[in-house]
């Protein structure tokens, strides 16, 4: 029970943002932004709900969701780690730093670990060159990361993460 | 002084630095904390008043905080000095020395920014309110003659007339291309089919490039303004820009600037009591570098997956939905009110003879003063790396400077005396590109820097040509084989062959420079790809398959700071006796030898 409850309130959800545009094909991007910002993905049904609002087969709206790096098909971690590899943060070693996120958390840029605690996403630049290494949890801009610092980094979104599951 | 414009000098502004370094930098709790500190003070004499601006492009510095009319900039700020400047410099007039500008080769302290090797050589045009004004506020940008342009052209320009000024000023596109803006207008507008659309193309994706959204994030009515000066002259009805979705702040800053161009009759129906309409839409691109180009971009807009097509026919014939379309850079619009507002003849004498006014460029990698800087054409590598950007931090040796991003090259020490313009660039064997300058030292690997650059294309080729899909993806193989020390010598041939293959049958421009970074570096850094086939050694100690760090015992004071450093606890040694590395321990961080003040560090 518990579980519909839930899926409709989230189809719900899913028609409001959907709703917000006029039916068109060229709205698909900006409903599909909408969505991922929202879940954090892009769950099957709100596809198929906007397929069917911008009367678009959904082979259409999949090749966008696919072809467009903003999307996931997946639900991603509760913190996204976003290491900057732009040439500026790359010649100074954000590879180094993806090395060490994998021996740390054992995931590699494009997964999640199982637990769902964290992701890992590398950004072709986030336009803070003088910064780098530029290395960003959720909303939280890390500069100069170094191995080192890169531990602590973890250790403070693990914390923060239990910080916000408590006050829940 | 221009940057007196606008900021009334009866009253004192403090405009605090709120670009994404800045910003990164804790630049929002320093604003937060001034507006605080103002708050209900009346130990002032004159009205004081904080502003949050764009980015000033002294990045390496940032928080910037600026106080006019007195001219000060305070470098580095934190929260916690905004105390000391409300009470030493707001209330008593006096300076804070030890948050001025240090020149780190004499030591001098600079009261302004103004005064700094950073700034006095830059010239800036598209950059001109960025840093300067509230992007938020439209009367700021007002008050720098925002609009007047517009005002200019409708009211006493005739449409051909604003055309042929954009011609004559000889303004090349930003974005890379360094196409004829004026000739891409006329020809849009010599198309008798309407409706016809303008498109504002602001999806960076280079990586290393910042322009297009500092300009974006900073000014965003000089964007909305060209655009619409555009319109007038090719009677477009409707616009778009099209924009990253990472860039939470353009968005932000942009939605709100065409609400209040809205507002305030610049857009919409009669714009100024003409004959012209015109309205802009957001379209929040979905991060594929691709969109970069500008007919993936079209189809973007359209709904569909971002993939080119031939240009047979270009955008300015049959563009969006088929129709006449003008596309231009971020960084070309922002020219435009220039050039209406001053003339052309004034564009056309800044620059050299084939490329005019000037360019914007993120000068960024191992330089010392970090930032976006403006320049005039013409300027050289050398006095961009040198004078503007302070030389190679840590006092290493410089390598070689990236210019034009994934499609673009890596120009060597012999060519630093280039004066920078789209053709010296391209015979060079690099291109303009949208403006991203990658500064290298001798730690950067240039076989892994082609490798880098390959492997961004490889994933971001939308796939649709097989040249640049599977082309590219061999390029990748063969590079990484050579990173790894597994290359042959023949692969360098091949490297050659494929790359000639790819610029010659690929679809778009993007898959047709993709090879350029391979061929650069193979052109004037040969040595070092046969370093690592022939030797297994990468010189810059990057490739960590072919890396070794030792200690040189002769040049160790043992200071201990290489140990303190090292975080896979590899090196060991006493305090001032030569220190020894673990190769079995070591990661190849490089940590040691970027942090040894001696030299002691070596690549075995």
């Amino acid at each position: 029970m518990a579980v519909n409850s839930e899926q409709t309130a989230d189809r719900k959800a899913m028609g409001k943002i959907i709703n917000r545009y006029p039916p068109e094909r060229r709205y698909i991007l900006a409903i599909m932004q909408d969505l991922q910002k929202q879940f954090n993905y892009l769950p099957k049904d709100a596809l198929q709900m906007t397929a069917e609002y911008v009367n678009t087969p959904m082979s259409v709206v999949y090749s966008m969701a696919t072809f467009y790096k903003a999307f996931s098909l997946v639900p991603k971690g509760r913190v996204v780690l976003k290491t900057c590899d732009g040439t500026a943060c790359h010649i100074k070693g954000s590879n180094i730093i993806i090395d060490e996120i994998y021996k740390t958390l054992g995931i590699r840029p494009g997964e999640t670990t199982a637990d769902g605690d964290f992701s890992l996403e590398t950004v072709n630049c986030l336009g803070a060159c003088a910064l780098a290494p530029v290395l960003v949890a959720n909303d939280r801009v890390y500069p100069k990361v170094t191995p080192a610092s890169l531990r602590e980094i973890i250790e403070e979104n693990r914390g923060r993460r239990d910080e916000s599951t408590e006050r829940e | 002084m221009n940057q007196l414009k606008g900021n009334n000098p009866g009253r004192r502004t403090i405009l605090v630095c709120c670009g994404t370094g800045c910003l990164a930098n804790g630049s929002a709790a320093v604003y937060e904390a001034l507006c605080d500190a103002l708050k209900g003070n009346d130990k002032f004499e004159v009205e004081t008043l904080a502003k949050a601006t764009g980015c000033n492009g002294l990045c390496e510095k940032g928080p910037l905080v600026k106080i006019l009319p007195d001219d000060i900039t305070y470098c580095k700020v934190k929260a916690e000095d905004v105390p000391e400047i409300v009470e030493k410099t707001l209330q008593q007039g006096e300076l804070v020395q030890r948050l001025l500008f240090r020149d780190p080769a004499t030591k001098k302290y600079y009261k302004s920014h103004h005064e700094t090797n950073f700034y006095k050589k830059q010239h800036k045009l598209a950059l001109r309110n960025i840093g300067e004004i509230d992007p938020s506020s439209v009367q700021d940008y007002l008050d720098r003659d925002g609009y007047q342009a517009l005002e200019k052209a409708v009211k006493r320009m005739s449409p051909a007339e604003v055309i042929e000024e954009v011609l004559k000023s000889g303004l090349r596109g930003r974005g890379g291309g360094g196409f004829p803006t004026g000739l891409k207008w006329k020809a849009c507008a010599a198309v008798d089919n309407p409706p016809r659309y303008v498109i504002c193309n602001g999806d960076e994706g280079d990586p290393g490039a910042f322009m297009d959204r500092s300009i974006l994030e900073g000014d965003p009515h000089t964007v909305i303004e060209g655009m619409i000066i555009c319109a007038y002259a090719i009677s477009a009805s409707k616009g778009f820009i099209y924009v990253r979705d990472e860039y939470d702040l353009a968005v932000k800053n942009l939605t709100k600037a065409i609400e209040n161009a809205r507002e305030r009759g610049y857009l919409g129906k009669n714009i100024l009591d003409s004959e012209l309409s015109f309205d802009i839409e957001l379209v929040r691109g979905g991060g594929a570098f691709v969109c970069g180009e500008e007919t993936a971009l079209i189809n973007s807009i359209q709904g569909n997956v971002g993939e080119p097509w031939d240009k047979y026919v270009y955008p300015a014939e049959k563009g969006l939905w088929g129709q006449p379309t003008v596309i231009n850079n971020v960084e070309t619009w922002a020219n435009i009110p220039v050039i209406i507002n001053d003339g052309a003849a004034k564009f056309a004498s800044i620059g050299t003879e084939g490329s005019k006014g000037t360019k914007v460029f993120s000068l960024v990698g191992k330089v010392v003063n970090t930032g976006l800087v403006e320049v005039p054409m013409g300027t050289t590598l050398r006095e961009i790396i040198f004078d503007i950007g302070g030389g190679i931090q840590k006092g290493r040796q410089f390598k070689a400077v990236q210019t034009g991003g994934p499609s673009g090259g890596c120009i060597p020490e012999s060519l630093l005396d280039l004066p920078v313009d789209f053709d010296t660039l391209t015979q060079a064997g690099s291109m303009m590109g949208s403006g991203g300058m990658i500064v290298m030292d001798d730690r950067t690997c240039m076989v892994e820097v082609a490798r880098y650059y390959v492997n961004f294309l490889a994933e971001e080729s939308c796939g649709k040509c097989v040249p640049c899909r599977e082309g590219i993806s061999f390029l990748l193989e063969t590079l990484t084989r050579i990173c790894e020390g597994k290359g042959k010598l023949e692969d360098l041939d091949l490297l050659e062959s494929m790359s000639c293959t790819i610029q010659q049958a690929a679809l778009c421009a993007l898959g047709r420079t993709a090879p350029n970074p391979v061929l650069s570096t193979l052109k004037y850094f040969r040595d070092e790809y046969l370093e690592h086939i022939n030797n297994h050694r990468c010189p810059a100690g990057i490739c960590k398959e072919l890396t070794e760090f030792y200690v040189d015992e002769k040049l160790c004071t043992g200071c201990g700071r290489c140990r303190r450093n090292c975080p896979a606890d590899a090196i060991t040694g006493e305090k001032k006796k030569a220190h020894t590395i673990d190769p079995e321990k070591c990661i190849k961080c490089g940590e040691c030898i970027d942090n040894c003040k001696f030299q002691a560090v070596k690549v075995k």
